[in-house]
């Protein structure tokens, strides 16, 4: 980090004095400008530009064609009162609630059982994580089929159990835990990676002192462990919610833009394709990405109250066992 | 000899003997219940992709029949050359391929450039510029979905290969996980011993950055290779031109248009997850520790 003002000056600069007396930032660290430029350049254009004309959309009447025109407040009057959008809201909530509960609390188990000295331990940990690294097309594919209604591999199994079949497609419940289903699948291996990394950041002495204590195994799980894994928890709860708000590939290969029986698998971000892609309503679609934003934002600061307080000092220090391995 | 759940194992100890004997008939138990629950576990993570080669090698009789056939059959062949001669998904796996390869270099190259000068040099504005790039980690990227499309399209970009590639060419979070590399595993000595040697900053980077940062570098591939190999709803809103989907759009048209032939479908399925698969298990070892880390830094 010390190199700073050694760095080299050009050849051409070299040869002028007046440069070398009174050089600009620029015209010094060029190679440095240059070199961080792009991603500044790429967000000005890609990021930061369309997110302030989303802004400007979502008070605008546009098909994405034509004249736009000036509607004021009037998208999100009508989002207010839109049945859709809150069925939207309530399907995404629904699905986030059914799949977070159970995905972290198998993560954290999965971690814990992982965590302890077991042979091939490489190849559980590339087991799990497969799920999080597959093409959601596909596998919504292929879950569509194991839960299908008729000759589903799922309804196979309650038949040949002599249990009634359930109607997992085409039922508002079904529906939802299907896709809660694909969720916990995807993402269980992932959290439970993530929870192994924190487990292993907690100094061993720790639990060698209250097994001196005579400590049972419960009693350093919940004393101990829990406490001390907080942060990656957090850091845990607030990906997972990011992602279960943001959920669409699901719900949209496994029912169609419609979002299935009764939109009951409608999700926020499929209603605002739907909107924005399907019904070429560009206003209205950059309103409901501003609504979804405030939700999101939100549930950020209500998760930090929840998990995150007094949590800065054990962040420091799981950063500085990381470093140390 | 304790099974030693939670603490390293630990030293012969004379006086643990007698209690070490009860332990081992519980700890025993306890081996066996984690081994049940890990491989439990297992078989649900990786049973969907069994699932997968079993459809896509059976005709759509056998995988709806009752019961249904739940071992390999010997329709693959028949399969794929269904899907071959129905959509063309050589060409999407091509397009695939070219995209998600062209995102990992670009990616790669601007952002462990940018990382390397903002690790090991100083010049002004360069904590400012770095506060923004952290800022722009909370944007998320469903508000942009629309207005992207409209700029896209006014660029003409509308089922272009360059709307897919260019906009993501450089981001946040590479620069900022190679920064912590470059800071960590390249010695400022070296860096100096290049610029008395008389290199300038590019020869630098790539003499001396480029050969040190080589594992974040490939976790940053990789990762990036995946991500790009899977994206699913920009390419569905952008490449609109039947010919120039890539797998995933391209699976996806198969699925609606063709879902009588579940065979067929799930060869086409196959096709999009195996080149995935293969390069995650070669560089998993990378890519697990790396996301981990992430998640302990984050």
């Amino acid at each position: 980090m010390a190199i700073a003002e050694q760095t080299p000056t050009t050849r051409l600069e070299q040869s002028t004095p007046e440069t070398r007396r009174r050089p600009t930032a620029l015209k010094k660290f060029w190679p440095q400008y240059l070199a961080v430029s792009p991603f500044y350049i790429l967000f000005l254009i890609f990021g930061l530009f369309p997110i302030l004309f989303s802004i400007f959309l979502s008070f605008q009447d546009w098909d994405g064609m034509g004249e736009m025109k000036f509607v004021g407040l009037a998208q999100y009057q009508y989002l207010l009162s839109d049945p859709r959008f809150w069925n939207a809201v309530g399907n995404t909530f629904i699905i986030w609630f059914l799949s977070t509960i159970p995905m972290l609390f198998f993560a954290l188990v999965i971690a814990f059982l992982l965590h302890q000295n077991i042979r091939l331990k490489g190849f559980y940990r590339v087991a799990f994580f497969l799920p999080n690294v597959t093409s959601m097309v596909a596998m919504a594919i292929v879950f569509g089929s194991v839960f299908s209604d008729s000759f589903g591999l799922v309804n196979s199994a309650l038949t040949a159990l002599k249990i009634e079949n359930i109607p997992w497609l085409s039922t508002s419940l079904g529906i939802k835990v299907t896709i809660a289903v694909m969720v916990i699948w995807r993402f269980t291996g992932y959290n439970a990676i993530i929870y192994l990394a924190g487990l292993q950041a907690i100094p061993t002495e720790l639990y060698d002192a209250a097994k001196v204590d005579g400590a049972s195994t419960w009693r350093i799980f919940s004393s101990i462990t829990v406490p001390l894994l907080r942060p990656v928890i957090l850091f845990t709860v607030i990906t997972s919610t990011i992602g279960g708000l943001s959920l669409f590939t699901e719900p949209q290969v496994l029912l169609g833009n419609g979002g299935g029986t009764d939109e009951a698998g409608m999700t926020i971000v499929l209603y605002q394709y739907n909107q924005a892609f399907t019904q070429f309503d560009f206003g209205y679609g950059s309103a409901i990405a501003w609504a979804l934003f405030i939700i999101a934002s939100l549930f950020a600061i209500i998760n930090w109250r929840l998990v995150g307080e007094r949590d800065g000092m054990k962040i420091r220090r799981n950063n500085k066992t990381e470093a140390g391995s | 000899m304790s099974n030693a759940t939670l603490t390293r194992p630990q030293l012969a100890d004379p006086t643990q003997a007698r209690q070490d004997r009860n332990a081992v008939k519980r700890s025993m138990v306890a081996r066996v219940v984690t081994h049940l629950c890990i491989w439990v576990g297992v078989i649900m993570s990786i049973f969907p992709f069994y699932w997968l080669v079993v459809m896509s090698t059976n005709t759509t009789g056998d995988i709806f029949g009752y019961p249904p056939k739940l071992t390999f059959g010997p329709h693959l062949l028949e399969n794929l050359h269904n899907v071959i001669a129905n959509v063309d998904l050589l060409q999407s796996l091509a397009n695939t391929v070219f995209v998600s390869l062209s995102c990992a270099l670009l990616v790669m190259f601007f952002d462990s450039l940018a990382a390397f000068a903002f690790a090991k040099y100083h010049f002004p504005g360069k904590n400012v510029l770095f506060m923004i790039l952290l800022v722009t980690f909370l944007i998320p990227g469903s508000l942009s979905l629309v207005p992207s499309f409209v700029l896209v399209s006014k660029l003409g970009w509308i089922g272009g290969f360059q709307s897919l590639i260019i906009p993501g060419a450089a981001n946040a979070f590479g620069i900022f996980l190679l920064r912590q590399f470059a800071t960590s595993s390249i010695p400022d000595e070296l860096v100096e011993s290049a610029r008395i040697d008389g290199a300038g900053f590019f020869r630098t980077y790539w003499n001396v950055g480029v050969p040190m940062l080589r594992g974040g570098l490939a976790f940053l591939g990789i990762f990036t290779f995946i991500g790009a190999w899977n994206d699913y709803v920009w390419p569905l809103i952008v490449l609109v031109d039947p010919k120039r989907q890539t797998l995933q759009t391209a699976l996806q048209t198969l699925n609606t248009i063709y879902s009588t032939d579940y065979g067929m479908v799930m060869a086409g399925a196959l096709i999009s997850v195996l080149p995935l698969i293969g390069v995650f298990i070669i560089g998993s070892r990378h890519f697990i520790s790396n996301i981990a880390a992430g998640a302990l830094k984050g």
